[in-house]
């Protein structure tokens, strides 16, 4: 019973277990389980689901009644047993799979130790607690709802409320004894653990995982902001310890007045043993039963993947003048655009790569206060690229004017404006349109504007920063992004770089929608300044003596694809000669041809719109709901996402993957020992993986890992949503973006030789992580002769899909109207 | 024309969507917007004419519910320039909101629930703001009481939303009591049931305050404080921020607009009673005035948007308070029609916030910007911040006057076992028959001292059953109990026709075998259950809740239960110096209502006991 306490080592291993979350600008998408990423997947769920008691898994029903539809196969279940059981329990485990009946009540660890108030004493301390709580760090750490701000600046949470009791007739607390407490500068963490819990140290740990994870969204984001204070633009200090501290005087306090001073330390009351929290788990059956189902509701769509891939016969053409060249996002939203656009143009190529474009930097626009950082989140830059042009008019809404809460101006404002916003009101449902409220892809940069994207010694340093970029480093990014998709040779006259993102409005989720390798941002800004590079012909010198000999007749040209509206923007000031102009604007027609076409293909998941119109018809529809109010799901962005291929873009040409892949384009010619391919999986793993994992527990547990519906949400101080105004932070994705995600992990594909992706995947500990604990699933496909391997405890094994045929489509028209549901694999372009 | 066609016609609405199949988002929607946009166009239409034709108030004496000698319960309505501002304002938010939502929800587990409600809620707006008298406008009020919690509640499968439910249902029951007192007073006052047009007859008014006063003080007092709980003001100024715990559509248009404005109604549609009450109106002005500055204090310190809208909407109800009491009638509706329209938008497009401030922010930041406070003494600015930061303590006040001594009480009576109650009181309660049959050998002052004893009984019975926790069963006999109580109290009072006590229980009866039925079946399928924890089985048992929740609202005698006129015709009873039983009578009604929330609320709603622990985190 000696179990010391050891208060900076617990807090640090707490903070590890919070969601991790930034503030809603800086979304970027991550494995909401990161704490237990340290083992294997099927073991940290379960170790998750005992300890913290998320749900993990689809429910037992769900996946019976996939099976039942046939989309879980009988073949495939056959196979998992027998790999995973032997032959001998695979009898048995199947009916189990089958029949078992388990109940559900579920007991996690956590919150079972305070929970003991309320056995003991009948009291409920959340009620007490919490709202004060929620209240205090909102106003601390709100970046500009309120409109009389928190009246102390620049001191850490805990030294502010400090500041505010010793000056103030009011008091937080209710009675002077807690009052007292704060405001003792020598106040441990420990002495109120003492006073609540009791002596015995072991239970103090305990009690604050508790405590900290019946609200982990505030802890969350408090955590964040402690280790990011720059991830709020109003920057604030304050630590999870405050914040502990502060709690537990809350709690104190309540005792004392709900109780009247009669109680006792926690430790006195217990009568029952309670499990403690970080001890090794029991294995449950059902949780194996479900680990099953998983497995093999996962292979039943990736072994039909698999059979495409090998069964697709697309060839690379023979080299002959591409008309143009396209680099998009490897996002899974530009899947099918890029086969459009092949599909209307068959000489052109078009290829995928991160959507920061090899080039990291921060960027402030004219008239920005800030900068964003404009590179995946783990990166950090140390350039700066900045806007040059006239300064912006920000559209304005009186809607969002504070004076409206003012009762005079409100007065005022309720008798003139009040009738506008009826008139607003009924224009916004009858005919949507762009407002300042919408959050447009286009605003992050002026079209007309340009960019510094030269180094100038004269000017060279801001804040730290180095303003724009030298030639050599140019040179560098460039060949790096050129070779690690393999386009090095063969240049078309026109090379577009397309970044991404989106549009939306009243959606407080808006930068999830964005571009993820631009933290959340739009990408246009990225793809503007990796074209300015490569057209340098200083950058072109230096390329040409590293073997990629871009000819003089070859332009890069900018452009950025709002995903939501499926509109693009080119950057098209360097196009300067008539005939570039011409051949511009017949690609042009192809794009927005390809993009009308893209917009008819997503129409069918949306019930609004009906997918037998003409695409034209369809897109003005597609355009109309991403500035609509009332349309919670103005797309769907990464729902379904479900794959992962690094390899040439022959290699699924020639399937229908219905918009769940994320495309890697990459030349296991150009490297064939694997340096850019070692770049690529660096990044494809966490960034895919961190995008389909938090999917995959945001649809499996909506409502502790998820954000569960938005329609009630509620905007606190612009850094998060919660439900109604005394709710717990809600970190993760909402149902509306989830609710047609198929949960299951990312299927990586690389097209390169086994034991050179094996070496490649050992290099770096980090990466390697995500492979040898199943995070995500890597297959290896021969570039020779496509044949498959699967990586399994650290070894390839060669892997036979047990799928006979995939169907072929002629009409992908008519494949598109038949239903909303996810499709299987289908061949198209079958020539 | 009939007025009541106005209220037929979202009450059919209301009805079919009833019986629409779960699925079938786009009939269902089509039902409610349809509804609306058929009442919209004839209330336009209507109104058109009805100004052309010099806009005359029209009173329409619509169905008579009861009649006897002295007593009359009728439906009446009313139409002038009151009722139609609130009719075409109210008509156009509605339908624009359920165009709104005909999309927003699409995919919603309640998809139907919602537009149920939503109608139900419109049926009860109608009802209250056409209503020729305070029988008709307490029909009105009570379906928005309830339709109110349904909608609060929606997301029932959660704690937060379920508990804010039922604390605004409790202060709504307070409101509602305070009409049902006003009615009871009025009656003496006229000696009959008035309707608002005979107020306006201003020698009729004033004829009959000049000789009573004090209860003309008493009714103004009631008046206003039905109104001030029904628009959160002070001190109920807490219940409308949590009441936004339903999709954002439902904030915005109830308690972002009109819900809260039925204060503002019942105040314009009573100025002609306190028109020539000095002291009333002064008393209006001064809680809109101390609403108004309290609430724009509060508003200005909240870090979410939903609660700093609903503050900012409570100030300017304050400021539309004044304007009532000023007698600026025509302004107030301007302003109520401006300030609804407002609020209902800018809740609507709360989301977009998020990406408006912050870029707002990117370009034009100014580190601590300046505002009022920071001019004044630092002691003053940091006591003036908590408190408005701690909500002037409203809500704890509610919890420590309003449920504490619920607790103390209940504490008190912890000696008598809750079976042990029925089993005494139940022999008890024939005695008290016999007696009440033998009255004319009791004396004088035992027949002023019984009816007070046994609805003092009554008020134990309900206290007991909204205290205890153990057995659902027993919690429901006893307010089952408490009426009987309430009627034989009544029942010495004076001899009258025992056909209006049997009105009175027959709801009773019929409602509380249904709900008890409705336990009993529960209990032999879940085992036992307990008032200890929420339980959610709304999911499990959507059938059974439903008819549980029509037994409850039949108990605490809601308008589709003859208990409704009965217990009108219940309070006509008492007299007018009776303020003890009065008192003890109302305060079983409010408390009854609560007790059988508190157990449809523990029974049915909140998180799903069989798969969250007792201790799970609640406050998602």
């Amino acid at each position: 019973m000696s179990e010391k306490f050891n208060e900076q080592e617990v807090i640090h291993h707490l903070k590890h277990f919070l969601p991790a979350q930034a503030p809603l600008m800086d979304f970027v998408h991550h494995n909401t389980l990161h704490a237990f990423q340290h083992l294997p997947f099927h073991e940290a769920l379960e170790t998750a689901h005992v300890k913290l008691g998320y749900q993990v898994y689809f429910p037992l029903d769900k996946f019976r009644a996939l099976h039942a539809d046939g989309r879980i196969s009988d073949e495939i279940i056959q196979r998992v047993l027998l790999e995973k059981l032997g032959a001998e329990e695979a009898e048995t485990w199947k009916g189990k799979m089958l029949y078992a009946h388990y109940d559900k009540v579920a007991h996690p660890r956590v919150g079972a130790l305070r929970g003991q108030w309320k056995k003991q004493y009948n009291i409920d301390l959340d009620s007490l607690v919490h709202p004060t709580l929620f209240r205090l760090l909102g106003s601390f750490l709100d970046q500009g709802i309120s409109i009389w701000n928190f009246p102390i600046d620049g001191k850490s949470f805990l030294e502010a409320l400090r500041e505010l009791e010793q000056n103030s007739w009011v008091s937080i607390f209710q009675s002077q004894k807690t009052r007292g407490y704060l405001l003792n500068p020598l106040l441990k963490i420990s002495d109120l653990l003492r006073i609540l819990v009791g002596k015995n140290e072991a239970l103090h740990e305990q009690y604050l995982y508790d405590q900290q994870f019946a609200h982990q969204g505030w802890s969350g984001m408090v955590s964040v902001v402690e280790d990011l204070p720059q991830t709020l633009l109003d920057t604030r200090i304050i630590k999870l310890e405050d914040l502990i501290l502060v709690e537990l005087l809350l709690e104190i306090d309540a005792l004392d007045y709900k109780l009247a001073g009669e109680w006792q330390a926690l430790e006195q009351g217990i009568r029952e043993f309670i499990p403690k929290f970080h001890d090794p788990i029991e294995p449950s059956e059902e949780l194996k039963v479900l680990s099953l189902w998983q497995e093999s509701f996962e292979w039943s769509y990736y072994d039909q993947v698999l059979k495409g891939i090998q069964m697709e016969r697309i060839e690379k053409v023979a080299t002959h003048q591409k008309s143009f060249q396209g680099l998009f996002c490897i996002d899974d939203r530009e899947c099918s655009f890029r086969r459009y656009l092949e599909n209307l143009d068959p000489s052109c190529d078009t290829y995928g790569t991160p959507g920061f474009f090899g080039v990291e930097f921060f960027y402030q626009p004219v008239g920005g206060k800030f900068y964003s950082k404009l590179c995946p989140a783990p990166i950090t830059p140390k350039f700066l690229i900045k806007e040059v042009g006239s300064e912006k008019m920000l559209g304005k809404d009186l809607h969002f004017s504070k004076h409206s809460h003012h009762f005079l101006k409100g007065w005022l404002f309720s008798q003139t404006l009040g009738f506008w916003s009826a008139v607003k009101l009924f224009a916004n449902i009858f005919r949507p349109s762009m407002s300042p409220a919408t959050a447009s892809s286009l605003q992050h940069m002026d079209k007309i504007s340009s960019l510094r994207v030269d180094f100038d010694a004269l000017d060279a340093q801001e804040n730290g920063l180095q303003l724009g970029f030298k030639t050599d480093e140019m040179a560098n990014r460039v060949e790096g992004v050129l070779k690690s998709i393999g386009l090095v040779e063969n240049f078309a006259p026109i090379v577009y770089v397309v970044g991404h993102g989106a549009s939306s409005v009243n959606n407080p989720h808006y930068a999830a929608y964005d571009c993820g390798a631009c933290s959340g941002r739009a990408g246009s800004v990225n793809a503007r300044v990796l074209s300015q590079m490569a057209n340098k012909p200083e950058v072109r010198a230096i390329l040409k003596e590293r073997g990629i000999d871009i000819p003089i007749k070859t332009i890069f040209v900018g452009a950025l694809h709002d995903t939501t509206r499926d509109d693009i923007v080119f950057y098209d000031d360097q196009l300067d000669s008539d005939e570039y102009i011409n051949l511009h604007a017949a690609h042009e027609i192809t794009f927005r041809k390809a993009l009308d076409l893209n917009a008819k293909e997503r129409s069918r998941r949306f019930e609004s719109i009906d997918t037998r119109k003409s695409p034209a018809e369809i897109h003005e529809k597609i355009r109309v709901r991403s500035v609509s109010i009332f349309e919670p799901r103005p797309e769907l962005n990464h729902a379904t996402n479900a794959l992962c291929l690094v390899g040439r873009r022959e290699l699924s040409k020639g399937l229908f993957l219905d918009r769940r892949s994320f495309m890697n384009s990459f030349d296991y010619q150009v490297d064939p020992d694997g340096t850019y391919l070692f770049n690529i999986l660096k990044a494809a793993a966490p960034v895919c993986g961190g995008i389909n994992l938090e999917y995959y527990f945001s649809r499996v547990d909506g409502e502790r890992l998820g954000a569960g519906t938005k329609l009630p949400h509620n905007v606190m101080g612009l850094f998060g949503v919660a439900n109604g105004i005394d709710g717990d932070l809600r970190p993760g994705l909402p149902s509306q973006m989830t609710e047609v995600h198929d949960p299951v992990r990312l299927l990586l594909m690389v097209e390169h030789f086994p034991e050179v992706v094996l070496s490649t995947i050992q290099k770096a500990p980090e990466t390697y992580e995500w492979f040898i604990h199943d995070w995500v699933k890597l297959v290896v496909i021969h570039p020779e002769n496509k044949s498959l391997y699967v990586f399994k405890e650290g070894y390839f094994k060669p892997y036979t899909p047990l799928t006979k045929d995939i169907q072929e489509v002629g009409d992908l028209d008519a494949l598109l109207v038949s239903n909303q549901e996810n499709f299987p694999v289908y061949l198209i372009n079958q020539n | 024309m009939n007025l009541s066609i106005f209220i037929w016609i979202p009450m059919i609405g209301f009805l079919v969507s009833l019986i629409l199949p779960k699925k079938n988002e786009t009939l269902i929607s089509a039902t409610a917007f349809g509804t609306l946009g058929i009442q919209l166009a004839s209330a336009i239409i209507f109104a058109v004419i009805w100004v052309f034709q010099g806009a005359e108030p029209i009173q329409v004496n619509d169905i008579i519910l009861f009649k006897n000698e002295e007593y009359v319960f009728q439906i009446d309505f009313l139409l002038d320039y009151i009722s139609a501002v609130y009719l075409l304002v109210g008509a156009l938010l509605t339908f624009m909101v359920t165009l709104y939502s005909r999309y927003y929800l699409h995919r919603e587990a309640g998809y139907k629930r919602f537009f149920n409600t939503t109608l139900f809620f419109y049926v009860g707006y109608c009802f209250a703001t056409l209503s020729g008298n305070l029988e008709t406008l307490f029909i009105g009020w009570e379906i928005l009481g309830i339709s109110s919690f349904l909608l609060i509640s929606f997301y029932r499968e959660r704690y937060l939303p379920v508990k804010n439910a039922v604390k605004v249902f409790s202060i709504y029951r307070i409101g509602d009591v305070g009409l049902i007192l006003a009615m009871w007073a009025s009656h003496h006052l006229w000696g009959q049931n008035i309707t608002f047009s005979q107020l306006n007859n201003a020698e009729l008014v004033h004829e009959h305050l000049m000789t009573h006063s004090a209860i003309g003080i008493f009714i103004s007092a009631m008046f206003l404080l039905s109104a001030s709980a029904k628009s959160a003001q002070m001190p109920f100024s807490s219940w409308l921020p949590r009441a936004m715990e339903g999709p954002t559509p439902s904030s915005a248009i109830f308690y972002g607009s009109l819900s809260v404005h039925i204060g503002v109604f019942l105040l314009l549609r009573t100025f002609p009673f306190w028109e020539f009450q000095t002291s009333v109106r002064m008393a209006i002005a001064f809680m809109g005035a101390s609403t108004m500055l309290i609430a724009t204090g509060i508003a200005r310190v909240q870090s979410s948007v939903k609660s700093q809208i609903a503050y900012a909407s409570i100030a300017q109800i304050g400021i539309i308070f004044i304007e009532v009491s000023l007698g600026f009638e025509k302004l107030a509706l301007f302003h109520f029609a401006g300030n609804a329209f407002l609020r209902t938008y800018q809740l609507l497009v709360s989301p977009s916030v998020v990406s408006y401030l912050i870029r707002e922010q990117f370009y034009s930041f100014i580190p601590r910007l300046k505002t009022l406070e920071d001019r004044f003494p630092k002691k003053w600015q940091y006591s003036m911040y908590l408190l408005c930061l701690k909500e002037w303590n409203l809500d704890s006040m509610m919890y420590q006057y309003l449920w504490n001594p619920l607790k103390w009480f209940g504490h008190k009576i912890k000696f008598l076992n809750a079976r042990g109650l029925l089993f005494i009181f139940i022999p008890l309660y024939f005695v008290g028959i016999y007696l009440q049959a033998k009255m004319d050998l009791l004396t004088r002052p035992w027949v002023e001292f019984l009816p007070i004893t046994f609805s003092l009984i009554g008020l134990v019975m309900v206290f007991k059953s909204f205290t205890q926790r153990r057995s659902i069963r027993v919690s429901w006999l006893l307010v089952i109990m408490n009426h009987f109580w309430i009627s034989l109290a009544i029942s010495f009072n004076e001899q009258y026709d025992s056909t209006e006590t049997w009105l009175y229980l027959s709801g009773i009866v019929v409602f509380g075998i249904v709900g008890y039925w409705c336990l009993q079946r529960l209990f032999t399928q879940e085992g036992k259950i307990t008032l200890q924890r929420f339980h959610g089985l709304s999911e499990a048992h959507p059938k059974i809740a439903f008819v549980f929740l029509l037994a409850c609202l039949g108990l605490t005698g809601f308008p589709i239960s003859p208990t409704f006129v009965g217990e009108d015709l219940i309070f006509s009873h008492i007299h007018e110096d009776q303020f003890v039983l009065a008192a003890f009578v109302s305060f079983s009604f409010i408390l009854d209502g609560l007790a059988v929330i508190r157990i449809y609320a523990r029974v049915f709603m909140g998180p799903y006991y069989k798969t969250h622990a007792d201790f799970s985190s609640r406050y998602f």
